[in-house]
């Protein structure tokens, strides 16, 4: 039947083109935003602060990556923001307070990530709380906790200078022209990283097929239960990373910062064309994402745009994106 | 013959209130296609879901190759060399064929770090090509027909080196010829020794695949049957414990009886091709075709649900615009969806409200609130005129039967006002029993002066139903038949008219 496989074939080739097309949609509005804000602004595109973009954007993508495998399971993440910063109070609390190395504090901020996340997780594939309810306790439980052992305030690593150069040193500062901080250094190796488990290994292959269909995964024989607390805790390991960076940049834990920084964080992830229903995504996508977002903070902050507009273009540009990847959606259908 | 792959003796399973299966017996041997019938909550998925080891049996003996087994859970199922093709299939949309197939037995490199894409697609090649399947491993699941999504569960239940293939309505989906095709994989597999347990709703298949028929009523065992010592009727009237019998095909309506509908030139994209047809008052219309031939998106785009390039629709005689169902409402007609319970009820709610939903401006009184002295009476009323079987009005419709829900649907459209109403596939998914009250309801509308105009993919049903036959291909009208001059084969003949085959016969023609 040669009718039927040449159907077969469009069907597939207008697949693939769409789906590359947000690829290539949401890559060319972050070149056009780059380019309009270079016209717009002598002072935008300048060493200095393409390096402060990046900088800014390092916290945000590093979250965003792992919120971007718990939403291709399908799930959502409400915790990472304030689960960042519990993560940075507990590293500050071992390396400042109790004077412990910093490299026990780097692994202090990951475990406790990685706990908080792996609770998540028992939550959600266990006990059936909605992913959405789990997390938001998660996250009020992880904010209480800050302020608390915190004493609700701000705790500076004053005797450990060489905590502030995980994030702001830069280990190619010999080369004069490309003092990349750390920080953005440690987000694209993140990255890579994330983008290889996920397309790669049997962790990535599971994070799909869940978000795609659980009970099907479930019916084959795999423990989904596992697999599902298994990313949670790999997100939460993520947020000890983010944690670190934020400590490092402002040299200091600040248990009162994190709400808001979740919602970025899914901001980005969705921009980048990953779907809220799960079983698609990408992380170079989410990197874009986070890329869009902070240019966009910049670029308007350098136009001297006051910050309120600054929510309100972004708020728009999010329903702009699902919007669009919703037609792309309608029309390979 | 052989030693029975299975055999199943004295089996019971109940569950808090029902007897589910009561001394049920059971035996399959290599190489047989065994079919399980049985109307709805006869225990055939309870049986089936003992075997596969997703429920568990109360007492009773399972023997597999004459040693007794315990299945205590889906993969202990697996390792005895059942497998089981849900209705509803459990695949991942957005992976591979190959990635389906091997999902939680990837094949691993580097360490066993790394997934083995490479070896994972020419596996699945392999076992795709022993079955002479013609799939792409690197295609997404989710982009193949309904058909061929199907045949990658097979492959994937054999992988596991099956020798019990259970399918459960595997046909209800796919339309002719891809269940020719279907019925040749499982030919095929019968030939290697496999044994085949099938249950279906549709009986015209059972004789054409089956070698045994074993017949379920009430969670008992009733009989089995050899195909070629028995007869449909038999096997109905063993379903159904009392004789149902045939009711006698339609005969051609009075052609002086009013036109309601007519559709004129109807185009939409590359689905609708100049399609036009006419229904009339009392008559019940049957549109016949192949899954895809464009019967439901006719009736979408008549009814507004979907956006037409162009065409003109008459109702009355009156020409009318309908860009939204709100306007087809208006105009008298309605749509119902043969997915009843995503499109047809709010299947959490009340009959009550479900009748009165689509009208509740017509019962809403002042200030908004609603008047539920109406609703009541509504409801009530419709109850009892179409004999809905419930205990109560507050009954949700999800635990109505199929049959039943199909009734309230109707309800909801008839206190509309709706005179012209679309069946699509309007029996799908109910047992013979319902069938049969489902087929009096639409003749009992089409006496009381109402239009139907029924989309069906059964043959048999089309034949016995409709006074006059619309039949499509490829988004195009092939013919119209009369009731009385109407067969299965010319049914076919005209629903597999291809545009490209009326083109090169008008070319021969030409030249000749």
């Amino acid at each position: 039947m040669p009718e039927k496989i040449i159907a077969d074939k469009a069907a597939k080739d207008s697949f693939s083109s769409s789906s590359a097309k947000q690829k290539i949609l949401a890559f060319s509005s972050l070149i056009i935003l780059l380019i309009v804000f270079s016209f717009a602004s002598p002072n935008f595109f300048q060493s200095n602060n393409l390096i402060a973009i990046m900088l800014a954007t390092a916290v945000n993508g590093v979250l965003a990556i792992g919120v971007t495998f718990i939403i291709i399971t399908g799930g959502i993440d409400l915790s990472v923001g304030t689960m960042m910063t519990f993560t940075a109070v507990m590293a500050a609390q071992f390396v400042a307070n109790w004077h412990m190395p910093v490299m026990v504090g780097v692994l202090v901020a990951i475990m406790t990530g990685m706990v908080c996340g792996f609770l998540s997780g028992v939550m959600v594939a266990k006990l059936k709380i909605p992913p959405f309810i789990a997390t938001l306790g998660m996250m009020m439980l992880t904010k209480g906790l800050s302020l608390i052992i915190a004493q609700s305030k701000p705790i500076y690593f004053t005797e450990s200078p060489t905590f502030a150069l995980i994030a702001m040193g830069s280990i190619f500062s010999f080369i004069e022209s490309f003092k990349i901080p750390n920080a953005v250094l440690i987000f694209f190796a993140l990255a890579i990283v994330a983008s290889i488990i996920l397309n790669k290994t049997v962790f990535g292959r599971y994070t799909f097929a869940i978000g795609s269909n659980e009970e099907a995964v479930r019916l084959s024989g795999v423990n989904t239960d596992r697999w599902k607390i298994g990313v949670y805790a790999f997100s939460g390991a993520i947020c000890g990373i983010a944690g670190i960076i934020i400590a490092s940049r402002l040299n200091s834990a600040q248990p009162a910062l994190g709400p808001g920084y979740e919602l970025d964080a899914i901001a980005a992830v969705v921009i980048g064309g990953t779907s809220l229903s799960g079983g698609e995504g990408t992380i170079l996508g989410t990197v874009i994402g986070a890329f869009i977002m902070s240019v966009l903070t910049n670029g308007l902050r350098i136009l001297s745009v006051p910050q309120e507009w600054q929510i309100v273009v972004t708020g728009v540009i999010i329903i702009f994106a699902v919007y669009v990847d919703m037609l792309r959606r309608k029309r390979s259908k | 013959m052989a030693e029975p792959l299975i055999s199943v003796r004295n089996l019971n399973k109940s569950f808090p209130g029902v007897h589910a299966l009561k001394d049920v017996h059971f035996d399959l041997y290599p190489g047989e296609v065994h079919t399980l019938v049985g109307e709805n909550g006869a225990g055939k998925s309870t049986l089936m879901k003992v075997l596969a080891g997703v429920y568990q049996k109360d007492s009773g003996e399972i023997l597999i190759n004459g040693k007794p087994v315990e299945i205590p859970n889906p993969r202990a199922a697996q390792r005895l060399g059942i497998s089981i093709i849900h209705q509803e299939l459990n695949l991942m949309n957005h992976l591979t064929a190959a990635q389906n197939i091997f999902i939680g037995r990837e094949p691993k490199k580097y360490l066993g770090l790394f997934l083995d894409e490479k070896q994972l697609n020419s596996k699945t090649q392999d076992l795709f090509g022993l079955l002479k399947m013609d799939i792409d491993p690197r295609v997404k699941i989710g982009e193949l027909t309904i058909a061929k999504q199907q045949m990658t569960e097979i492959v994937k239940a054999l992988s596991y080196n099956a020798k019990v293939l259970i399918m459960d309505e595997p046909t209800a989906a796919l339309n002719e010829i891809e269940i020719e095709e279907l019925f040749g994989i499982i030919r095929h597999l019968r030939s290697q020794g496999v044994g085949i347990i099938y249950i279906s709703h549709r009986m015209d298949e059972l004789f054409r695949i089956s070698d045994r028929i074993t017949v379920m009523r009430d969670g008992q065992y009733i009989d089995t049957l050899k195909v070629s010592d028995t007869n449909l009727d038999h096997v109905i009237s063993l379903m159904v414990g009392r004789k149902i019998y045939e009711s006698a095909p339609q005969i051609d309506l009075a052609v002086n009886r009013p036109v309601v509908l007519k559709v004129n030139g109807l185009n939409q994209g590359k689905t609708l091709k100049n399609v036009s047809f006419e229904a009339r008052k009392g008559e019940i219309l049957g549109f016949a075709g192949l899954m895809g031939a464009g019967r439901t998106e006719t009736a979408r785009a008549v009814f507004g649900a979907d956006p037409i390039d162009s065409g003109e629709i008459l109702v009355n005689g009156n020409k009318v615009t309908i860009r939204h169902p709100s306007d087809a409402v208006r105009h008298g007609i309605g749509y119902l969806s043969e997915d009843r319970k995503r499109y047809g009820l709010a299947v959490g709610m009340d009959i009550e409200t479900n009748i009165a939903l689509a009208s509740m401006q017509s019962f809403t009184g002042f200030g908004g609130f609603i008047n539920i002295k109406a609703t009541r009476k509504a409801g009530t009323d419709m109850i009892q005129k179409l004999s809905i079987r419930t205990p109560s009005l507050s009954q949700k419709a999800k635990y109505l039967s199929g049959g039943n829900q199909q009734k309230v649907v109707v309800a909801k459209w008839l206190i509309r006002n709706c005179d012209i109403l679309f069946f699509d596939e309007p029996t799908r998914g109910i047992d013979v029993g319902a069938k049969q009250e489902i087929y009096k309801l639409l003749n009992e509308l089409a006496e009381a002066g109402k239009t139907v105009i029924m989309i069906s993919s059964e043959l048999p049903e089309i034949l016995r139903m409709s006074h006059r036959i619309v039949v499509m291909c490829e988004g195009r009208v092939t013919g119209e038949l009369l009731a009385s001059e109407a067969t299965q084969e010319k049914i076919m003949k005209l629903a597999t008219q291809r545009e490209s085959m009326v083109k090169t016969a008008q070319e021969r023609n030409q030249y000749a």
